[in-house]
């Protein structure tokens, strides 16, 4: 076993893990931060988007042991004082939500584009999001939750 | 799936590195960005014994410009390269493949060496090495090795790395005045691997194309280079004629896989408007660079 210590929405976190664990499994079995989705767990699907050290990344392609003296940000990092963030009133605005599923993975990805490219149009974040899967086809109210909050993020 | 076991190595030295390739050889995967090797041994079509892990190696990490050469370090991921300036300025047709490469979350983790190293024949950057004559670097115990492009990719994710060599970087020639590039693919959405993309670089001098390069990804089970369109092509004047016509020789010799993307049939439609497509775009492009 391995000891891992990482910074998780800003707490310093450790755990004890085999090499072969994703950081998706170390942050939902070993920190109990289940708001992280598994859903393929091979890359394809999105929905364990995470941001590491700024960067969106796919928390079932690196392992738990890489993720060593990194920030990470989950979807429990997002909500400012038990408050909705920008985006996710956005979305919840925009009605953005169907089974729930793939939100944290879109969200998070969206988070990090946004971040990056606040003066994203609507083709930019459909190209943002096209690596992230949504089985309900619920793509274009998530559209429209990501660009109101890239409207509301100008204005502000 | 879960990953299955793996021993873990993460070591800190490209000797160190080199060392316990020479002690697991096959037995050993090299870990460079994992958007490929993760997913393989998820899906269990990968089981190496051993993991090295090469992310330690920070001096596997660079982008310099030296003499006529952009030289990229293995592990420098695909986002930093996007980003480079000295990627954009001197190799136009790298700067123009990254951002087709998988999602912007891929790109994040993902590495020019990894991807090449990884060789899937339908990915953006070995058709882009092989177009541009790129050098492959790798590292032995008993020392460096210097691998053109034509000798890299050897089939299906097969190269001629052998298994106690560590690919280091790989060195691109720097485009000069004149010369223009395009990288076209078609993909069901973006971010998927292509059904076909193309590589081109084109160099005009006073109106004439003095050197062409086209190659292929997703038509067989390594990058394909056309050196019969490329002479065509070389020493005439860019028309939509000479497109044409380069396009129908570059597909006549193809034998493109079937798969549930399309038939080979249509692979080769869709590579021959993608070669006039990309003839026209990289002149377009040559004009702008002149």
């Amino acid at each position: 076993m391995i000891e891992v210590t990482v910074q998780v929405n800003g707490a310093s976190r450790t755990g004890s893990v085999e090499a072969r664990k994703t950081l998706a499994d170390f942050l939902r079995d070993d920190l109990d931060l289940t708001g992280t989705h598994v859903g393929c767990e091979h890359g394809v699907c999105g929905a364990c988007t995470v941001i590491v050290d700024g960067r969106a990344v796919r928390s079932c392609l690196m392992l738990a042991v890489q993720a060593a003296g990194s920030e990470i940000t989950t979807i429990e990092g997002l909500a400012t004082d038990g408050g909705l963030g920008t985006l996710q009133q956005a979305m919840w605005d925009s009605h953005s939500f169907q089974c729930g599923f793939c939100t944290p993975g879109f969200v998070m990805q969206a988070t990090a584009y946004l971040s990056a490219h606040p003066d994203a149009g609507e083709q930019d974040i459909r190209e943002a999001l096209s690596g992230n899967i949504c089985r309900c086809t619920g793509y274009q109210s998530i559209i429209d939750g990501v660009l109101l909050a890239a409207q509301r993020s100008r204005e502000a | 799936m879960k990953l299955p076991y793996v021993e873990y190595e993460a070591p800190t030295t490209i000797a160190e590195a080199v060392d316990l390739l020479a002690e697991h050889e096959d037995e050993a995967s090299v870990l460079a960005g994992g958007q490929s090797l993760i997913p393989l041994m998820a899906l269990r079509l990968a089981r190496p014994a051993v993991l090295i892990d090469i992310n330690g190696l920070s001096e596997l990490s660079l982008v310099a410009a030296t003499d006529g050469q952009v030289t990229i370090g293995a592990m420098t991921r695909e986002y930093v390269a996007e980003d480079s300036a000295t990627v954009g300025d001197a190799v136009p047709l790298l700067a123009a493949a990254l951002p087709l490469i998988g999602h912007e979350a891929i790109r994040s983790r993902g590495t020019i060496g990894g991807s090449l190293a990884h060789a899937d024949p339908a990915a953006e950057l070995p058709a882009v090495a092989l177009a541009l004559d790129a050098e492959f670097v790798v590292r032995g115990r008993a020392g460096e090795r210097v691998v053109p492009a034509a000798d890299w990719f050897e089939g299906y994710l097969a190269t001629s790395r052998r298994p106690d060599e560590l690919l280091t970087e790989v060195r691109f020639p720097a485009a000069g005045p004149g010369t223009g590039v395009a990288f076209l693919e078609v993909a069901r959405r973006h971010g998927d691997f292509a059904i076909v993309g193309l590589a081109v670089s084109l160099t005009l001098a006073d109106g004439v194309i003095s050197d062409a390069r086209l190659a292929f990804a997703g038509v067989a089970d390594v990058p394909v280079r056309v050196a019969e369109a490329e002479d065509l092509l070389a020493g005439e004047r860019p028309s939509a004629e000479l497109f044409a016509e380069a396009a129908r020789v570059a597909t006549a010799a193809l034998d493109p896989p079937a798969d549930l993307n399309g038939s080979p049939e249509y692979r080769k439609q869709v590579a021959a408007a993608l070669v006039r497509r990309g003839l026209q775009a990289a002149a377009d492009n040559a004009y702008e660079r002149q």
